[in-house]
């Protein structure tokens, strides 16, 4: 092999596991860490105030404006702007993309609570269910669907839009990106690559068996449907 | 009993939905609300299980204002039959079924057993139990929606256009099994439709409401078309309010001949113009002509004592020969109703 460039086996095989924060191992640690935990964050968040918005109608204008204004704020000026109140530090990447989520869940759980028919709450509350409960175990479930696409939307988005914190130097994966800028050395560019889309195929794909198992009614439906 | 005691429904903007409504709605009898849109049927009905609160007034379930019962307590003891059956479309049908015994905190698995009976009891297959409602027709899915409402056995029955989102003969086959129920069980039922056919069908006594909501006249189906009390409640019946009182008189008495009937192969040799064709179960095949010899023209059948004049009179127009024939349970001729005997019937009708 003398001194030519390593191969991108023998690259991985080298920087997988080196003990250093920035071996591809801890990358990828790092980098599951800053985009689960944001759409972990999202969902609970905007969960109450989807609810909120569906309660009082008229929280939800000035709410999905206010969303739809942070998504439209880019993530790079975003994280500089957050350095100065939390560092070098993962919560910076962490605190845009949970506001980016909630940009996409807040209207899921809003269509979702809206998916109802009205039929279908009218029977609910004829057959004498409290309020709280009839949410749970009737408006909730029928929710399920149109929540969980718009996870699937939020989940990939996150795991892919964690690589830009690696120009704060908190970007996961997307610390082998940077990397080529001074050196023009391909192999960590295209496993930053293929892991990244890994990753966000994994997620999407967990997802959609959650929604199997959580939802038997629409898959049947889609089965037979047509 | 369901009394409404000069009930009003007045909403924020003014408007009157239900005006001073009085009714009175029997123990163990179907009471149907009947009406154009705007009516306030719906309101009305929708005042007794409190998913609307009464203005003024009260209504009272055996006695007691329903005011004065916790809404949920109140509902989960009345059964409720909505328009397009309202399942819940993530439960399975039997779930569906037991939704009031869970909320009465039955044990799961005897709430089930309830289910699987009452999904028999309204004429569903039992391996429906585990599919979804949208696996069901429209007219599968009302069956069930009856069922649930019928699940914790109440005493009383809301039913809001219960069979108006499904076709012409689901409907009346869904009015059918309403009514062989109601034989069994006995509930107070109120029903509303806006359909006066199927309130004259169903009801043992109709309300007729007008729009603004103010009753126009109850009564039972039979002096609602014999004595409307006003132009509105004449015009709401309808033309053909004579021909639809027929279905309250009975054939009972009709005059029925036995001499215009000839076994298959024995025709002719006869006065008569039209002879009926049985064949050797003394099932009618048509009629002969003596006009037209080896044809034989379509007939109408009737049960006497089982069905109306109307009925009667349905079979003879169905027919060239404009008689009706008068068959048993079996199907089997029993006589031959004529136009002279129909003629004569119709006159006795007319005058009662």
């Amino acid at each position: 092999m003398g001194d030519g460039p390593p191969s991108i086996w023998e690259w991985i095989a080298r920087n997988w596991d080196t003990g250093r924060v920035d071996s591809i191992r801890n990358l990828l640690t790092d980098h599951l860490t800053m985009s689960l935990v944001p759409i972990m964050l999202a969902l609970v968040v905007a969960l109450p105030l989807g609810l909120a918005c569906v309660r009082w109608r008229w929280l939800y204008q000035p709410t999905s404006g206010f969303m739809n204004v942070v998504y439209a704020l880019p993530s790079l000026p975003v994280f500089m702007l957050l350095i100065s109140v939390t560092g070098l530090s993962q919560t910076t990447v962490i605190i845009p993309l949970t506001f980016y989520g909630m940009a996409v869940l807040i209207p899921a759980v809003v269509d979702g609570l809206g998916s109802v028919p009205d039929h279908v709450r009218q029977s609910a509350v004829a057959m004498g269910f409290t309020p709280l409960r009839r949410l749970l175990q009737v408006e909730l479930p029928i929710a399920v669907p149109v929540v969980l696409a718009g996870l699937r939307v939020v989940a990939v988005s996150s795991i892919s839009l964690v690589s830009v914190g690696a120009l704060i130097g908190q970007g996961g994966l997307g610390g082998l990106f940077t990397r080529a800028y001074q050196n023009p050395f391909m192999p960590p560019v295209i496993v930053g690559i293929v892991l990244i889309v890994a990753l966000a195929l994994v997620a999407d794909g967990l997802l959609v068996l959650a929604q199997r198992l959580l939802t038997p009614w629409v898959r049947v439906r889609k089965g037979q449907g047509s | 009993m369901i009394t409404f005691d000069a009930v009003t429904k007045r909403y924020p903007d003014g408007t009157v939905a239900v005006d001073r409504l009085s009714l009175e709605a029997p123990t163990g009898e179907i009471t149907v609300l009947v009406g154009p849109s705007g009516c306030g049927k719906t309101t009305s009905l929708r005042m007794i299980n409190r998913m609307i609160d009464a203005s003024e007034g009260r209504i009272l379930l055996d006695g007691e204002p329903v005011q004065g019962i916790d809404p949920p307590t109140l509902r989960r003891g009345i059964g409720y039959v909505i328009q397009q059956a309202g399942l819940f479309p993530h439960r399975k049908i039997v779930d569906n079924i037991a939704t009031v015994p869970y909320l009465l905190g039955w044990d799961k698995k005897k709430a089930r057993v309830r289910a699987m009976e009452l999904l028999e009891r309204v004429g569903l297959d039992p391996a429906l139990a585990g599919r979804y409602p949208f696996q069901l027709s429209g007219g599968q899915q009302q069956r069930v929606g009856v069922a649930r409402a019928l699940a914790a056995d109440p005493p009383v029955l809301l039913m809001d256009e219960p069979f108006s989102a499904v076709d012409p003969i689901v409907r009346t086959s869904l009015q059918d099994e309403l009514l062989r129920l109601q034989a069994e069980l006995n509930k107070t039922i109120v029903f509303v439709t806006h359909d006066i056919d199927e309130a004259i069908k169903l009801g043992d006594r109709v309300a007729v409401l007008r729009v603004g909501g103010t009753l126009a006249q109850v009564a039972d189906p039979k002096t609602l078309l014999s004595e409307p009390a006003d132009d509105f409640v004449r015009e709401f019946l309808g033309h053909d309010r004579g021909i639809r009182r027929l279905q309250f008189v009975s054939t009972e008495g009709l005059r029925l001949r036995t001499d215009l009937t000839v076994e298959e192969g024995a025709e002719r040799g006869t006065s008569e113009s039209w002879q009926l064709v049985v064949d050797a179960e003394g099932r009618p095949l048509g009629w002969a002509s003596g006009a037209r010899p080896g044809e034989l023209e379509p007939y109408g059948t009737f049960v006497p004592g089982r069905d109306s004049m109307r009925s009667a009179l349905d079979a003879a127009l169905l027919s060239p020969s404009g008689c009706a024939v008068a068959v048993d349970e079996q199907g089997k001729v029993v006589g031959v109703a004529t136009r002279e005997a129909l003629d004569q019937a119709l006159a006795e009708a007319a005058d009662g």
